[in-house]
């Protein structure tokens, strides 16, 4: 190549030598960020499918027939506390209070758990009154988008288990508080996934 | 490999960065996801407009909550990650418009003009 050619006292750099320090975790941000927009476009799929089949009823129950608002209200309240709550935890550990950033994330698990707790309920509700997955296209779309939903929420609360086990074992190291901030990005993008099923499978199905 | 550009560097990047959060960024987005929350429930439960109206509302209500939850939540900035996050967030934004906006067109096109007619059923040989 025409390298040897370069003789000037500084030579002209055309790509960088030296390595740069990648300290541990320093994308580790930006992946989870990367990951949480490929979860979007599974949501995305799954809310186009809904989109598609929801006003599929196979002369079965139509979403006017079957959801109770007042408890799809109460389960976005509970999404929603547990995201305040969360923003509390990640307050205190900015603080560096071990204790605190547990206890709130202990009040976010149980918000969390208030909320799939009342989903099962729903799911139970629906099932014994014969509205199934197998009755109709719509109902096939609505179990698979709010349980895909329902189970990104249940491992964050095991995630939520997880992290409260390792800041009572290691504190608040490095790791641990990229880990909260990961589970908060999670968290936090679950409500904002909720955001469009509230609108779009309840409030919009209720209102057709 | 020597260890010294590594010292150096790792004085500059040896604290990860990471969003600051504040007490008021959570509370302003907390009252504002409550009330863009409250009033598309209300307007569907209570239903003082018409359907359309209703309808095009709550759509509009949940895009502004959307935007809410990602600059008080996710602490959405375009300089975050140097400009990658959001730069991935528009990318995904965008193959989301295209796929939904694709799939329910197409869909709806097929269900309206290929779907057997009622009339023509009977001219059926």
């Amino acid at each position: 190549m025409s390298s040897k050619t370069i003789t000037a006292e500084e030579p002209v750099q055309f790509y960088d030598l030296d390595e740069h320090a990648h300290p541990e975790g320093h994308s580790t941000m930006l992946g989870f960020w990367i990951y949480l927009m490929s979860d979007c476009l599974i949501f995305a799929i799954l809310f186009a499918c809904f989109g598609v089949l929801g006003a599929n009823y196979a002369a079965g129950p139509a979403p006017k027939d079957l959801f109770d608002l007042k408890l799809i209200a109460l389960n976005t309240a509970m999404l929603l506390f547990s995201s305040i709550t969360y923003g509390f935890a990640v307050l205190q550990m900015q603080m560096g209070k071990v204790r605190g950033t547990q206890l709130w994330l202990a009040v976010t698990g149980l918000f969390g758990l208030g909320f799939l707790g009342i989903e099962l309920y729903e799911f139970y509700h629906l099932i014994e009154i014969g509205a199934t997955p197998q009755r109709s296209a719509f109902l096939s779309s609505f179990f698979t988008l709010v349980g895909t939903h329902g189970l990104h929420v249940t491992f964050g609360v095991i995630w939520l288990v997880v992290l409260m086990i390792q800041l009572g074992k290691h504190g608040l190291i490095a790791a641990n508080k990229r880990r909260v901030m990961c589970l908060s990005m999670f968290w936090h993008f679950l409500d904002v996934i909720w955001i469009g099923v509230f609108t779009i499978v309840y409030l919009m199905g209720v209102l057709r | 490999m020597s260890a010294d550009p590594h010292a150096a560097h790792g004085q500059v990047h040896g604290e990860i960065e990471m969003p600051h959060a504040s007490m008021r960024d959570y509370l302003v987005g907390f009252v504002l996801s409550v009330i863009l929350t409250a009033i598309p429930f209300w307007l569907v439960m209570e239903r003082p407009l018409s359907t359309g109206a209703t309808a095009a509302i709550i759509m509009i209500l949940a895009a502004a909550q959307i935007v809410v939850h990602m600059v008080y939540f996710l602490h959405m900035t375009p300089k975050a990650e140097d400009g990658w996050s959001l730069t991935s967030l528009v990318f995904t934004v965008i193959v989301v418009v295209i796929m939904l906006a694709g799939s329910l067109w197409v869909m709806h096109h097929l269900n309206t003009n290929m779907m057997p007619q009622v009339h023509d059923t009977s001219q059926l040989p």
